[in-house]
């Protein structure tokens, strides 16, 4: 087998930063991931990551991810052994040996938290995701659109509990998970959308975790360097810079257990003059300049401080701050009609069409 | 009232005499090994400088970067233990797992794991167990280790555990200096511990450096209080500091940038705190310093204060000045506090900035002879790379296109000659004491950091309560509850939580309470 990267746990400090960057806001600071995988890779040894081509078509490949509120992870730290029990439990139960790990979301925490399976196993981890950046709700994945069933899924918590399901729709999965996720306290981990390398194929978005060490590698060579790490980022990522302001409002609220709101901008340097607002819920889902909707979900609205180029989560956001907001393309996978129904706009709540500037 | 103010640095012990918001008198004098000798003579220079009698003194504050230097140098740091309550939980990343290895082996490395901690809605994760505690207690004393810090998951939601366990560690080793996180840090478990174990790594030195401050200032002949400054420009008292030593950690760049804009009235500026070996540049937003939005480092650790958005540079008074291929090089290597015999003014043969500034007749100081050979193209384009240094920094410092001006403080203040990057420049009167301005200026502040449930409560009424607690906190501080304001509040949705669970941080802030 080929092996594209060999992670080691130095390797880490750029996968997280470029699983930040995906992030678009959400997602989760990838910090406490990024610890638990170096501590995995120093015990364990380093991780491999694999094209999806590498694999059998008939072999078994299972996704590994951390759902809940990213805030209660960073205080009340996983007990060490939930993800690697979900993964284990979920082969017992499906009766075959798992080949390779996967990662659900590339973007915030859980670009890392595979790493942590996939070195306590060995196996190889395939380079790719189910979204290619982050979002809040389980069923928000392409391989939904494969027809990929996140059950049977194993969610299991710090005290040893673990929960078997096995439910009629990947929507029903996440209201379940999310109600059990809570009475966990706040944060659990799992393992589910188990699926066949023919499958893992064309289902997943490839090439990501390739991507999240890449990114990392830029900031931290532009820095190193002295240039401007954004300029960097623009170049490597092929992204549109949108806006270059400060903030000058912030309205938050929790609907739905989701922290939503929007924060307004003043343009600096050269976008002077300008308006410019970004709509969140979690993540970064529209941007609006001078009244104009220049992006939407599922295209990738990111936001780096000006100075450090390093990316901004929502929960950061505060009055006076000075960012750069780019614009990145979505996989094409998303921008089916499939792909716009389950991650559009529309989906969560704002009365406008998909846009793009690419 | 009269007020001093004391910065204590690495290399100079600053000091400030006050009337109300006079300046009556500044002096600097060099910092010694011991601390109090340093102490000793900038309070008898600036007494008489001030000619003020030492009875006639209410209040010392001091601002000292001792505690912050020990880490960053991994000196005088005590054996330390770290107990963290919250098993099951939190096994996977025990305590000090980010941390760099020497500083790690310089105070031990030593770490238990316990039962207890609580969720983010108050429940009990796992019950404390005292025989457990106990059992852990017996291990530290057998290690002779007599400084524990005590974590527990959630504690700024309830620090009841960190309490019990508190007490616990109190009574099987008798004498022990504790630090309970839930008493320094906010949410986020491994930056509030790293902050808890530093503090109490630093208990025995702080003990030490507070009484060397007292014995000073009673040497002096001062009978009134004395406090610390701490990393927000508030200040303690000095049996609080004594205890969290580690609240000085910024407390340096926090004072020289409240002292210049208090020296120069200006309340939205830049600031530029030129010393010996490098330059400071921050931004003050109405009189307080901007503060930093991502985790703070300190000596290779992190963690979760707030401290000042502080960028420096390798540009001092100090500053060596090379001629190279590339044209002429300033910085970042300095002759420091050794300028007194290395500088060229001073008889040594380094070529400095200082040496720059005095042979183009802009400042006297040392032996100007001695810089007459320095030709004056050599002046010239050293001047213009200075200030093209300082133009870089103070951009970056810039939050908005307006025009603000740039204040320049600290001993280095003589390199500056005119506008910086078309900025007007400000040199307050004892500039170069601005630290120790800042420290004598000092307000007294509290702080609450905690998540509500809005389900069962207001939000108005949850903003209520975390206000009424800061205030509370500011007062048991000391300040006059009816100086008390508001200057900080944010409330902070917290995502995927049932109950509208928001994270509310509030910080009252209000004048010294003298009797």
């Amino acid at each position: 087998m080929k092996f594209l990267r060999t992670i080691k746990a130095e390797d880490m400090e750029d996968i997280a930063t470029g699983g930040a960057v995906l992030g678009t806001g959400g997602g989760g600071d990838p910090y406490i991931g990024k610890l638990m995988a170096q501590q995995a890779i120093k015990r364990y040894g380093p991780v491999n990551i694999i094209d999806v081509d590498e694999l059998a078509d008939d072999a078994l490949v299972v996704p590994v991810a951390m759902m809940g509120a990213p805030t209660v992870m960073t205080e009340k730290l996983p007990q060490g052994e939930e993800l690697i029990n979900a993964f284990r439990q979920l082969e017992q139960l499906l009766g075959k040996k798992i080949d390779a790990v996967l990662c659900g979301e590339a973007g915030g925490v859980n670009s890392t938290t595979p790493f942590v399976v996939a070195a306590m196993t060995g196996l190889p981890l395939v380079d790719g995701d189910g979204m290619g950046r982050a979002y809040p709700e389980l069923q928000m994945v392409s391989f939904s659109m494969h027809g990929v069933s996140a059950t049977p899924m194993v969610l299991c918590d710090d005290k040893g509990n673990s929960l078997v399901l096995d439910t009629v729709s990947n929507a029903w999965t996440e209201r379940l998970a999310r109600a059990a996720t809570v009475e966990m306290g706040g944060s659990a981990l799992l393992a589910f959308y188990s699926m066949s390398g023919a499958v893992a194929k064309k289902a997943i978005i490839r090439g990501t975790l390739t991507l999240c060490a890449e990114i990392g590698e830029t900031l931290r060579a532009a820095k190193s360097e002295h240039r401007d790490p954004v300029a960097a980022i623009v170049d490597k990522l092929g992204a549109q810079q949108i806006f270059h302001g400060r903030i000058k409002d912030i309205d938050r609220r929790t609907v739905g257990g989701f922290a939503r709101g929007t924060a307004k901008f003043e343009g600096v340097e050269e976008w002077r003059g300008h308006s410019f607002q970004l709509d969140f819920q979690n993540e970064f889902l529209v941007a609006t300049r001078d009244d104009e909707i220049l992006v939407t979900t599922p295209d990738l609205i990111t936001v780096l401080e000006a100075e450090s180029g390093m990316p901004v989560t929502t929960d950061a956001l505060r009055y006076g701050l000075r960012l750069v907001a780019l614009a990145l393309p979505c996989n094409p996978q998303w921008q089916s009609d499939a792909g716009i129904a389950l991650v559009g706009p529309r989906y969560f709540g704002y009365p406008v069409d998909y846009k793009s500037m690419f | 009232m009269i007020r001093i103010g004391i910065d204590v640095g690495g290399t100079n012990t600053d000091a400030v005499v006050m009337d109300g918001s006079t300046v009556i008198a500044g002096v600097k004098a060099a910092t010694t090994a011991d601390v109090m000798t340093g102490v000793v003579n900038a309070l008898k220079d600036v007494l008489a400088a001030s000619g003020m009698a030492a009875s006639a003194v209410d209040v010392v504050m001091i601002g000292t970067t001792h505690f912050t230097n020990a880490v960053v140098q991994r000196r005088d740091l005590a054996q330390t233990a770290a107990v963290r309550l919250g098993l099951p939980a939190t096994a996977s990343l025990p305590p000090m797992v980010d941390w760099p290895e020497d500083l790690k082996q310089a105070i031990g490395g030593t770490w238990y794991l316990a039962h207890g901690g609580n969720e983010f809605d108050g429940r009990v994760i796992s019950p404390l167990n005292e025989e457990e505690l106990l059992g852990i207690a017996a291990d530290i004393k057998a290690k002779g280790i007599n400084t524990v810090a005590i974590s527990s998951v959630f504690s700024p939601v309830t620090s009841d555990f960190e309490k019990q366990a508190g007490e616990i560690f109190a009574k099987a080793l008798p004498g022990a200096h504790i630090t309970l996180s839930s008493e320094i840090g906010r949410i986020g478990l491994l930056e509030r511990e790293n902050a808890a174990i530093m503090n109490a790594c630093l208990r025995d030195l702080s003990a030490h450096v507070i009484a060397a401050f007292r014995a000073a200032i009673t040497e002096a002949g001062i009978k009134g209080k004395f406090f610390l400054t701490q990393n927000d420009g508030t200040l303690m008292d000095a049996a609080f500091a004594e205890k969290f030593p580690v609240l000085t950690f910024a407390s340096g760049p926090t004072n020289s940038m409240r002292g210049a804009a208090f020296l120069s009235g200006v309340k939205d500026a830049i600031v530029v705190d030129i010393g010996g070996t490098t330059s400071d540049v921050g931004s003050l937003h109405k009189g307080f310093p901007r503060q930093a939005t991502v985790a703070v480092e300190v000596g290779g650790v992190r963690t979760n204060f707030r401290m000042p958005d502080v960028f420096s540079i390798g540009l001092g008074g100090g500053s060596h000045v090379v001629e190279t291929r590339d044209g002429i090089k300033v910085g970042p290597t300095s002759v420091g506090y050794r300028i007194i015999t290395e500088a060229l003014i001073f008889g040594g043969d380094t070529l400095t900035t200082s040496d720059i500034v005095v042979a183009s007749g802009r400042y006297e100081l040392g032996d100007k002879s001695k810089v007459a050979h320095l030709p004056a193209d050599l002046l010239a384009r050293t001047q213009v790379k200075i200030m093209q240094m300082l133009e870089d920094c103070v951009e970056r410092s810039r939050l908005s296109p307006d025009p603000l001006p740039v204040i320049v403080v600290g001993g280095g203040s003589i390199l500056v000659d005119g506008p910086i990057g078309g900025l007007e420049v400000i040199k307050p009167n004892h500039f170069a004491v601005a630290n120790a301005v800042g420290a004598a200026i000092a307000q007294v502040s509290g702080e609450v950091d905690r998540v509500y449930a809005l389900a069962e409560i207001s939000r108005d009424a949850a903003l209520a309560d975390a206000k009424q607690r800061a205030t509370d906190a500011a007062v048991a501080a000391g300040a006059r509850a009816d100086s008390i304001e508001i200057v900080d509040v944010e409330d902070v949705p917290l995502a995927y939580l049932p109950g509208n669970a928001t994270r509310v941080r509030v910080k009252a802030v209000g004048e010294l309470h003298v009797a």
